[in-house]
């Protein structure tokens, strides 16, 4: 891929950016989020159409205008998100779209077929299961591999992983990478996205990092380690980066108290902890440990058992989101675009919706209370839109999340939760978002900050909690912070 | 505003050219015929509105028509129940019947077709079987005058149940498009999710909307039974809910919920009846009735798709445009 540059409304996404991958190659693609992997490899799958640039294969240009395209061309996309049928066997999903069929015009399913081939992928992956089984009774381990078993079947010549592991466990990564590595042997070209620098360090002939949408350099062989990824894909110093940092002098006594709280996904563990007034608790973990289920029960969105929550001092009853809002608690929910935004109100609509008595009398909207109240929202923080008559729709993902901030800003919070505060946003509204934390925790808010990234959850965090599979498996001071202490209570190995 | 416009534009059309062809369009009595009727259909067709804009659908409206019908006739000739009692014990009744749907579909989170459905198969049977089938009349019972001039009467020449309409429809349009809880029913229905999320308690906003839908049926359902003079349980109200969900649907309210306006059912209601009163008056064969009602809602949804369509893109084009700046 060569020159490749891509507008969206509200972003340049990629700037003139290139990508080489060799036969039998593991390439490594890394960046932040919002770097333009995802682009990237979105339109090499044939996804999105490029603005600018060239795609070649072997030499020769090609065009790829849609997934069925890039799957003729030898290229298939693994993407983070399953995109698997549960509602279908293991066969019919390797097989979908390519079912071998018979009876001539009756296109008849060939069944005999499809599971004697999708045994035989499946046993070269070394999975265990039978192509009869229906696909929701996997593991979602299990489910990525029917995805290279598919992609394989497929023919594929190239296959693009969106971070593969994000939901795996250690020794199901293990497997994976096993996997991956076999594919390389049979002269499979693999183009491998992850956040995860050491399984980068451990499987990838050539890392290419991306940043802010441009090719910011390329690292070979043995030179791949953690630490030049890092600093190649942030393009300078993570303190700088983070001038909003926590310093872990707030107070740490009294404001808000989590006791005993049980999800239902994990009854078995409690979950105790406090943030101080005015301090950030950054909560770190791998996916599906359980921390959005924790900031949702906060909030009274999801139901939990015998939780008991307090602030300064009070306990408070929370038993809806009500509730929770009723106490200043809020939360700014990992999907801004489900959760978070009605995304075809406009932004004023947005920013009104919780606070809505507040600009109305007798339940009737004073309209223009309303409108000065965005316009001043729209003002403070910086959201960029041509006038807050706009769909929230049609606003880049950042100025959505400032939108969605707007919402709890116009009030004032005393506890806020952010959750991937800053997922698919762009560097410059994510810096803007973290000075805006750090602002609300020195007007005293007690914040919690979810966050996946790890140099996020570092660099903004007061203390960190960190759970692992439900558990709190350790809360740490600023003094103990380091990547591998998160990293040991993440995984479990610790504590 | 656009959308209302569009549809307007359709219904002035309409008119014109009936009036051309057949000028008894334009006769007094003709015009009071059509205006009663979009009265009593609009009516209702406002509560369904509400229904569609929360996402949901409200099937039962003509069997529940029927059966407060026949429940009316007989509070009124066989139980001999004060006339303001038995008319504010129809609203009661169907107040709790949509109370029960709405509580079906946010408590048990069925779906309101089903639910629904269920609602117009039991109560059309429940209807004919506690009258066996007899038609029911209201007889020579006496104090029924302010009723029959209710569905039958003129205020300086305007059919009652016209006013009545407009009267429902201002309230309602302050509730939906000014107030708090008519905000909250478009975020609920445009994303529950997300409703919830910000607070807002989804589920009793559901639940409300049927309850109302629910009185504005048992209304129209009164000015129904009146304007017939006899309820058959079999028949009486039948498909009414198709006309409601039609004229919503002609009046921009989308069946994905979040969208929607009184202004828009009203014109959908007056169009759907302005089309009925073509087919009569332009002496197309009544049998084509339904088929050209079909046609004009599929043509004039379509329009608005496409017109929708071309709006969004335009405000990507300017957002595009602002930020090159």
């Amino acid at each position: 891929m060569e020159g490749i540059s891509k507008r969206f409304p509200g972003v340049v996404a990629l700037d003139n950016v290139s990508l080489a991958v060799g036969t039998g190659e593991i390439v490594a693609l890394i960046g932040e989020n919002g770097a333009g992997k995802s682009t990237l490899m979105k339109i090499l799958g044939g996804a999105i159409s490029r603005d600018t640039g060239t795609v070649k294969i072997n030499g020769q240009a090609v065009e790829i205008r849609s997934p069925s395209e890039a799957s003729a061309l030898g290229i298939e996309f693994i993407h983070q998100e399953l995109s698997v049928l549960d509602n279908l066997d293991v066969g019919a999903n390797i097989f979908l779209r390519r079912e071998p069929t018979f009876g001539g015009f009756l296109k008849l399913i060939d069944r005999k077929r499809i599971y004697r081939e999708s045994d035989e992928i499946l046993k070269r992956l070394g999975v265990e299961v039978s192509s009869r089984t229906p696909l929701g009774q996997l593991s979602i381990a299990q489910q990525q591999l029917v995805e290279i078993a598919r992609a394989l079947s497929a023919g594929a010549r190239i296959i693009i992983m969106d971070e593969p592991t994000s939901s795996l466990t250690l020794t199901e990564t293990r497997r994976l990478l096993e996997i991956v590595k076999d594919l390389k042997a049979h002269n499979v070209s693999i183009i491998y996205i992850s956040h995860r620098m050491h399984e980068v360090e451990e499987i990838a002939d050539r890392a290419v990092v991306l940043r802010d949408g441009k090719n910011a350099g390329e690292i070979q062989g043995a030179d791949i380690t953690h630490e030049r990824m890092v600093r190649m894909m942030v393009g300078r110093d993570l303190k700088e980066f983070f001038k909003a940092a926590g310093n872990g002098s707030a107070t740490r006594d009294g404001g808000f108290e989590v006791r005993r709280l049980r999800t239902v996904r994990y009854p078995n563990h409690t979950i105790t902890f406090n943030v101080g007034k005015g301090e950030v608790l950054g909560f770190a973990g791998l996916v599906g440990a359980g921390r959005s289920e924790v900031a949702r029960a906060i909030f009274g969105v999801e139901e939990s058992l015998d939780t008991e929550v307090a602030l300064n001092g009070q306990t408070l009853r929370i038993q809806g989101p009500q509730d929770a809002i009723t106490h200043g608690i809020y939360l700014v929910p990992e999907d801004r675009r489900l959760t978070g935004l009605i995304v075809d109100f406009n932004v004023r609509e947005n920013i009104s919706l919780p606070n809505l008595d507040h600009y109305s009398s007798a339940k009737i909207i004073n309209f223009k209370k309303e409108a000065t109240a965005a316009r001043e929202a729209v003002k403070a923080i910086n959201i960029k839109t041509p006038s807050p008559e706009m769909r929230a729709a049609n606003l880049s993902g950042g100025n959505q999340q400032k939108v969605v901030l707007a919402k709890w800003l116009t009030f004032s919070p005393r506890v806020l939760i952010f959750d991937e505060p800053t997922r698919g946003i762009d560097v410059g509204a994510k810096s803007e978002i973290y000075e805006l934390i750090r602002k609300l925790a020195s007007e005293g808010v007690s914040v919690i900050v979810i966050s996946s990234e790890m140099e996020e959850v570092l660099g903004i965090s007061d203390r960190i909690a960190v759970m692992h599979e439900g558990r709190l498996t350790g809360i740490l001071d600023r003094a103990q912070f380091s990547e591998e202490a998160v990293m040991r209570l993440a995984t479990g190995t610790e504590g | 505003m656009k959308k209302e416009l569009g549809i307007f534009v359709l219904l002035i059309v309409l008119c014109i050219i009936v009036s051309v062809i057949n000028p008894n369009f334009l006769l007094a009595i003709n015009l009071q015929n059509l205006a009663r009727q979009i009265g009593a259909f609009g009516i209702f067709s406002i509560g369904l509105g509400l229904v569609i804009i929360t996402g949901g659908i409200e099937l039962s409206v003509g069997s529940m028509m029927a059966l407060l019908g026949v429940l009316l006739s007989m509070m009124l000739t066989e139980g001999n129940m004060g006339v303001a009692l038995a008319v504010l014990a129809c609203i009661a009744i169907a107040m709790a019947l949509t109370l029960g749907h709405g509580l079906l579909i946010t408590r048990l989170n069925m779906q309101p077709f089903i639910v629904t459905l269920c609602g117009l198969l039991f109560y059309r049977g429940l209807a004919r079987f506690i009258t066996n089938d007899e038609t029911k009349g209201f007889g020579t019972v006496a104090g029924l005058d302010f009723l029959r001039s209710l569905a039958n009467g003129n205020i300086f020449g305007i059919p009652r149940p016209f006013v009545l309409l407009l009267i429902i429809a201002a309230i309602t349009w302050v509730v939906l498009h000014r107030s708090v809880y008519g905000r909250y029913l478009f975020a609920t229905g445009r994303n529950a999710e997300a409703a919830r999320y910000a607070g807002i308690n989804t589920k009793w906003i559901v639940t409300f909307t049927y309850v109302i839908a629910g009185a504005l049926t048992a209304i129209s359902g009164v000015i129904f039974a009146f304007y017939t003079n006899s309820v058959s349980p079999a028949n009486h109200g039948n498909a009414y809910e198709l006309y409601g969900i039609a004229a919503a649907v002609l009046g921009g309210c989308s069946l994905r919920g979040g969208e929607g306006s009184v202004v828009g059912i009203l014109i959908g209601t007056a169009l759907l009846q302005v089309l009925r009163n073509l087919v009569n008056l332009l002496g197309i064969p009544s049998s084509l009735d339904f088929a050209v009602m079909g046609a004009v809602i599929l043509i004039g949804v379509m329009a608005d798709q496409i017109f929708t369509e071309r709006r969004n893109r335009r405000q990507i084009a300017l957002m595009r445009e602002s930020e090159s700046h």
